[in-house]
């Protein structure tokens, strides 16, 4: 059994009669402890299954299980699982400042220390306690990114759902996110499912990786197919092949 | 030598705020042919004011200064906020790094699409959506007329994006100001996006800034980069590209980069000088 198990997920967008199959039949399995990477089109439904997971997407078949258990979605599902959106803006409150939009989780859990907390969680993400009393519209797109980064690691989850988490930052900042991220699942044992479009981030992030197009999984591959260019499937190949400024040497 | 499509002379950028003040822009010079310019920098370093100043676009306490601002013969600077406003979306377009937050959360993607066309050029309904049918399926739309019925929520990141790009081609504008406009794509549409703002640039002699993250894309694929660090331009680069990289920033960025079959062990990080932002 794994840690985070779907089996044939089925996701079906109902908009004016239209029916919009955005997942069509996905399985994926994801250990304790280990980092999944989704690739694929844009609109392939890699967002949907993230946000199937956490509740937030119309599930019309299939199953998702976390430690053997199908998932409910509650106080005890925020504490352990938590996501980063792909649109840092959107997910942002406009009219509650950075402080706030840290703080508010840990006011919610019953968790004390705050004022430290939130300037940790600023500092681990380089943003300086200038930030802190600021609104979203007063960041700019990356800073905005690295807020969602901070805010969901505040409640020390188990399982991080990363959407593009760094597909706003230029190279340096990427850097220190990702060296973050991958220094807490080493220090906290985190479990993530992530989605990039840049395989050298994947590469460099996940064990094995899936590779969706038109909401069906076209092929799962481990690191040393990736990094080797060993794929099967003609899509696969494609993205490689466009990736090329993305290789080694 | 003929008088370049967009000068600007020593911008400024800043913000008056209760913890005092931003400068985001600090003295940025350039001018644009009908060339592709691209702009890269920090997260922050003031790229998006940049491209939001040329079309007079800062919210206050935000305020614009420059010694010049001039866009094929007008002064930007004094031009009324009416005539302004006529260039905006026209002759002058700009593609959001925010697409979702920019389009209208309330109204159909189509009706989007048509409304500035239906306005300006007084075409018929039908015309119009024929237009904006093919604009989306130039970007890759798999499925434009679902699409054209959509709300913008109900787009992925990606999509949202290309209709964006979409929007802002119809008008067929002198000046195409891309903020980020392909970070949420994966590669090979990525690839498609370009083919076409190149082909705009090439063959209609639009004028493109580039904004992004992505050195190793905008130096493939500008004519031209300026380099931004902390509100100011460090560094210009020619196509021939980023070997010729001197700035430590630039320099700095490149080791920074994960790639494919790397090691995975923590990545470079920079150190950051004082003196770079001087
Ligand atoms: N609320 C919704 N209503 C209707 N259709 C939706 C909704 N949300 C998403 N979709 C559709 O589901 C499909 C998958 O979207 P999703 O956001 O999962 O794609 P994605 O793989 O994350 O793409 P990207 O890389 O561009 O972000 C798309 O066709 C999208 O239009
Ligand atoms: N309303 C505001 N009040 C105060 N500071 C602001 C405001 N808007 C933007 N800034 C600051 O101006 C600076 C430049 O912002 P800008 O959005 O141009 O950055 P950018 O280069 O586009 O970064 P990114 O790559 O992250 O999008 C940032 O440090 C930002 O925090
Ligand atoms: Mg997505
Ligand atoms: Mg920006």
């Amino acid at each position: 059994m794994s840690f985070i198990e779907i089996d044939d997920l089925e996701v079906t967008f109902r908009a004016k009669g239209r029916l919009v199959h955005a997942v069509r039949g996905v399985s994926l399995s994801v250990e304790r402890h280990e980092s999944f990477g989704l690739v694929g089109e844009s609109g392939s439904g890699k967002s949907t299954i993230l946000r199937a997971i956490c509740g937030m997407a119309p599930v019309t078949a299939g199953s998702i299980r976390i430690a053997g258990e199908r998932v409910r979605h509650g106080r005890a599902f925020t504490r352990r699982v938590q996501m980063v959106f792909q649109d840092p803006f959107a997910s942002l409150h406009p009219r509650h400042t950075i402080d706030r939009t840290l703080s508010e989780p840990l006011a919610i859990h019953g968790i004390g220390d705050r004022d430290a907390k939130v300037n940790q969680a600023l500092e681990d993400v380089g943003l300086g306690r200038g930030f802190r009393f600021r609104f979203p519209h007063q960041l700019s797109g990356g800073q905005r990114q690295r807020v969602a980064i901070a805010r969901a690691l505040m409640l020390e989850p188990e399982i991080l759902l990363l959407d593009e988490p760094t597909s706003a930052l230029d190279a340096s900042v990427q850097a220190e996110a990702l060296n973050l991220l991958s220094r807490l699942r080493e220090e906290r044992g985190l479990t993530f499912l992530m989605v990039s479009h840049d395989l050298a981030v994947v590469d460099h992030m996940c064990d094995r990786l899936l590779v969706m197009k038109e909401g069906r999984a076209v092929e799962q591959l481990d690191r040393a197919a990736l990094a080797g260019g060993t794929m099967q499937a003609e899509y696969t190949r494609e993205l490689f092949a466009a990736s090329a400024d993305r290789l080694t040497g | 030598m003929t008088t370049p499509l967009l000068e600007v002379d020593d911008l400024h950028v800043s913000f008056h705020t209760a913890a005092g003040v931003v400068e985001a822009v600090r003295g940025v010079s350039f001018s644009l042919g009908r060339e592709r310019l691209g702009i890269v920098g920090e997260s922050g370093s003031g790229k998006t004011m940049t491209g939001r100043s040329v079309l007079r676009l800062i919210r206050p306490p935000g305020r614009i200064t420059a010694k010049a601002m001039r866009f094929d013969g007008q002064d930007l600077l004094t031009l009324p906020e009416r005539r302004m406003r006529a260039l905006r979306g026209s002759r002058i377009a700009m593609v959001m790094q925010d697409p979702k937050y920019s389009l209208n959360p309330v109204m159909k993607v189509g009706e989007q699409l048509t409304e500035g066309l239906r306005r300006r050029e007084r075409v018929s309904r039908a015309e119009a959506k024929r237009r904006a049918l093919a604009a989306l399926e130039a970007v890759q739309i798999r499925d434009p007329e679902r699409v054209f019925h959509a709300y913008p929520h109900e787009l992925s990141g990606g999509m949202g994006q290309r209709v964006m790009i979409a929007m802002m081609l119809i008008p067929d504008p002198a000046l195409l100001i891309a903020d980020e406009p392909t970070s949420a794509l994966d590669v090979t549409v990525q690839a498609e996006v370009l083919r076409i703002l190149d082909g705009l640039v090439r063959e209609r002699g639009m004028g493109l800034i580039f904004i992004s993250h992505d050195l190793r894309l905008v130096s493939r694929f500008c004519d031209r980069v300026l380099v931004m660090y902390r509100g100011r331009v460090v560094e210009e680069l020619d196509a021939t590209g980023l070997d010729a990289a001197r700035h430590p920033y630039t320099r700095g960025l490149l080791n920074c980069l994960p790639r494919i079959g790397g090691d995975r062990g923590p990545l470079p990080t920079l150190q950051r000088d004082a003196a770079w932002a001087e």
